[in-house]
């Protein structure tokens, strides 16, 4: 297939999936911030989310409060933020629009559909009485998105590349979402010696903040069923990191891009493929105690340098134009 | 002028016997029906996102340029009789025209006869001296043809058809075509149960094959693209359909390169070899190495590899020398001399304004005629002499006196006119019909083609960019 469409769809994927995150984030800061809590607390998880998406900086400039709703209309609506739930469906309508031909007309359709209605959604800020509803809508169409490739979609080139571009993506979210997470705990509850230190009240504010961390991967289900036992940061983070039927964690994600790698292999990609096959098989033979006793913070920050690493050699070997 | 001739009613009582089916049928619809089904059609070709792009324009809702072409949901109708008469019309006119492209760019002996004078084509700004002597597949230069039809009234209240125009560069719309008849067998399903309907989906497979046919002949299972400007030019929708459509490649010129001659396109898996171009880009901007330098929309070296029988242009290049509306008049001509036979379609009467005798007479008639420039497109440069203020007249006079051979004139003729949706209910509105004729191995068409609405009233400007809708075309069956 052509070079050009194939980064069309690689990226088309990957802005389906930040907007997918992106609203799982939000929604779990939303639904935090109806919970009894300090003032600070509340803005401490607003901070973190903008901390993730390296945009602390860009919003002070052009907001200054952190106020939930400046926070959730600069992250939904706002056009001058390039991640923005907003631009990120924009920029998935807009590279499908620019291979139309190469998607199934339901995938198509999809895409254009979703970007249709979320501007009429977002008019005059109107989500902002039910936010709630409005995440769930994004994290729903990005189902859609998702399942109508899969269900309709000839499982050649065209399809790998979604599928990379997917997974790629959620891969380097994860890993962000936890740094930011369990940095933010670090300082106070967990930078000790043996996590939390037992008393009723840290318990309880323990709970309800790596529970929000499950729920934003729709994990707090699979927690429950994978570990039958009380929510545990060092079992989130293997949740999250290790396990490999976890569909979001990052040993998941690794496992989807190095098999649709495979697939697509060509005469220049050895590399690229060994790199991703080598990060897979860290994680694949990692484990939890060790990934901790070296530090999680450094630990991500190695991680999300090797994603990276790896969307410049995906790119430079299948999707930017080679000269002849 | 006489009244409009209409293609639903022969008077106010009496509805042709064509339509009769479906007025019944329409008689029975209620109106809120009807109005729900056309914003369904409304809510549905902007979620498929049939769309064309309108240069400079920009709108509100944060579509961009993208504009949807209004659809009318009462079909036009034709009869099986007309249909098959038109048809075999039309497979005459592009088999005579494509040899009329083959002879100017070959021995002129149509020159030589003196059918059409010299200068009208060695001078035409379309006509391309780079294609001089070179040979293309089975000797087909425009593989897809649109040729605009027209119909008006005759003096006995029959109508006429009378063809308008030959487009033979890039000829757009048949997307069109192809999503009304989608959208009507979806809104109204049980009117196709009721008319026997010709099919018209079909048309990508004889596209391919056509396509296919015209490949250089040492290939033999050929790679087919479409060529695009991009997903900004104002059909872009239609390049995009019709690659998904026939299951091949929609490349754009920076997925191109030529070496040694043979045309690549740039893959994941390395370069592959393409052997015919469905392109849709002009002739000027094909090839930044042989026309316009500043082309980012084509390919260096394509008319090499192209001269050298390497690849197939479709169309050919230098197709518009046949196009042109200077040469049109000739076309009845071109028929008899190269087919030796009487045209079946008739030309709308053109007078030259380069010609002295024609110049007087458009002078002194431009009240009651259409001007066109020469080389315009898309209903820009054109004069309505009944619909025109004087002030309109005058600067027209002006810009023909300043640059006659420029320009042509032709009586009005009152398109004919169908019953259409508009604000105040149903009225008629003036129509024209495109069909796309294919000429590869052998000449093919599927019935019908696409019919264009003026939706003001009165106005004989049917082209989109100017307020035009489009209706499904039915051919009904004998």
């Amino acid at each position: 297939m052509l070079s050009r469409t194939a980064d069309h769809l690689f990226w088309m994927a990957r802005y389906m999936e930040r907007a997918e995150n992106t609203a799982r984030m939000l929604d779990v800061n939303y639904q935090a911030s109806l919970l009894p809590q300090a003032a600070d607390a509340a803005e401490k998880g607003w901070k973190g989310l903008l901390g993730i998406s390296e945009l602390t900086g860009d919003f002070a400039k052009h907001y200054g409060a952190v106020t939930p709703d400046n926070v959730m209309h600069y992250m939904v609506s706002d056009a001058a933020n390039g991640s923005s739930i907003r631009n990120c469906l924009q920029a998935a309508r807009e590279n499908a629009r620019a291979v139309r031909g190469t998607l199934t007309t339901e995938v198509w359709e999809t895409q254009n559909q979703t970007w249709l209605e979320f501007q009429r959604m977002v008019a005059n800020d109107s989500f902002l009485r039910d936010p709630s509803s409005m995440f769930e809508w994004v994290k729903f169409r990005s189902h859609l998105s998702r399942g109508v490739t899969v269900g309709t979609m000839l499982q050649d080139e065209a399809f790998h590349f979604l599928r990379i571009g997917s997974f790629l993506e959620r891969a380097d979210n994860t890993a962000r979402l936890l740094d930011v997470k369990f940095h933010a705990v670090e300082s106070e509850y967990y930078g000790g010696t043996n996590g939390s230190s037992g008393s009723g009240k840290d318990i309880e504010v323990d709970f309800y903040h790596w529970s929000g961390i499950l729920r934003s991967v729709s994990g707090f289900e699979v927690y429950r069923k994978a570990y039958r036992n009380v929510i545990r940061p060092e079992k989130v983070a293997e949740l999250l990191i290790l396990r490999p039927d976890m569909p979001r964690s990052l040993a998941a994600c690794m496992q989807e891009v190095v098999t649709n790698l495979k697939m697509v292999a060509n005469e220049q990609s050895a590399d690229t493929l060994r790199r991703a096959g080598r990060l897979q098989a860290d994680l694949q033979y990692g484990r939890i105690d060790e990934i901790l006793a070296t530090g999680l913070h450094a630990y991500l920050t190695q991680f999300l340098d090797r994603v990276g690493t790896l969307g410049v050699g995906i790119s430079r070997d299948f999707l930017v134009p080679v000269a002849a | 002028m006489r009244p409009a001739f209409d293609e639903m009613r022969a008077n106010s009582d009496t509805v042709r016997e064509h339509y009769r089916g479906y007025d019944r049928w329409l008689a029975q619809q209620p109106v809120d029906v009807m109005l729900s089904r056309r914003e369904e059609a409304e809510v549905i070709f902007r979620r498929v996102g049939i769309t064309f792009a309108v240069y400079g324009a920009k709108d509100e809702d944060g579509h961009g340029n993208e504009r949807l072409i209004p659809f009318d949901l009462i079909p036009r109708v034709i009869p099986s009789h007309e249909w098959v008469e038109m048809e075999k019309g039309l497979a005459q006119r592009v088999a005579a025209l494509n040899r009329f492209i083959h002879d100017v760019y070959h021995d002129q002996e149509i020159i030589k006869a003196g059918h059409v004078p010299a200068e009208q084509i060695l001078k035409n700004a379309q006509f391309r001296p780079e294609m001089m002597g070179v040979d293309v597949p089975g000797g087909i230069y425009s593989h897809i043809s649109g040729i605009d039809i027209i119909r008006a009234a005759n003096p006995d209240g029959s109508g006429g058809y009378y063809v308008l125009e030959d487009n033979l560069r890039v000829p757009s719309g048949v997307s069109y075509m192809l999503e009304d008849r989608k959208m009507m067998m979806r809104l109204f399903p049980e009117l196709f149960s009721q008319h026997r309907v010709a099919p018209v989906a079909h048309y990508p497979d004889l596209l391919l094959e056509t396509l296919r046919s015209v490949a250089p002949p040492s290939v033999n299972e050929p790679t087919v693209v479409v060529l695009t400007p991009g997903m900004h030019n104002s059909a872009y929708f239609e390049h995009a359909f019709l690659a998904q459509q026939m299951g091949i490649e929609l490349v754009e010129g920076q997925d191109l390169f030529v070496k040694d001659n043979f045309v690549y396109m740039r893959t994941t898996q390395g370069p592959k070899r393409v052997d015919v171009i469905y392109r849709r880009v002009d002739d000027d901007f094909l090839d930044p190495e042989a026309f316009r330098k500043d082309s980012t929309l084509g390919c260096a070296g394509l008319l090499r590899a192209y001269r050298a029988g390497n690849v197939t242009l479709s169309n050919a290049i230098g197709t518009g020398v046949a196009d042109d509306k200077s040469i049109y008049p000739y076309v009845p001509k071109m028929i008899e001399f190269y087919l030796g036979e009487k045209p079946i379609l008739n030309n709308v009467p053109t007078y030259l304004c380069r010609e002295a005798e024609d110049l007087k007479y458009v002078m002194a008639n431009l009240h009651e005629l259409v001007v066109k420039e020469v080389h315009g497109a898309g209903g820009y440069g054109m004069l309505i002499g009944p619909a025109a203020t004087k002030a309109e007249i005058e600067d027209f006079r002006k810009a023909v006196m300043a640059n006659p051979s420029g320009y042509i004139a032709q009586p009005t003729l009152s398109l004919s006119t169908c019953p259409t949706y508009v604000d105040s209910g149903i009225a008629p509105r003036h129509i024209d019909l495109r069909p796309f004729v294919l000429s590869g191995k052998e000449v093919q068409m599927v019935p019908g083609g696409l019919t264009r609405v003026a939706l003001k009233e009165g106005s004989l400007v049917v082209n989109s960019s100017q307020g035009g809708g489009t209706k499904d075309t039915w051919v009904l069956e004998a």
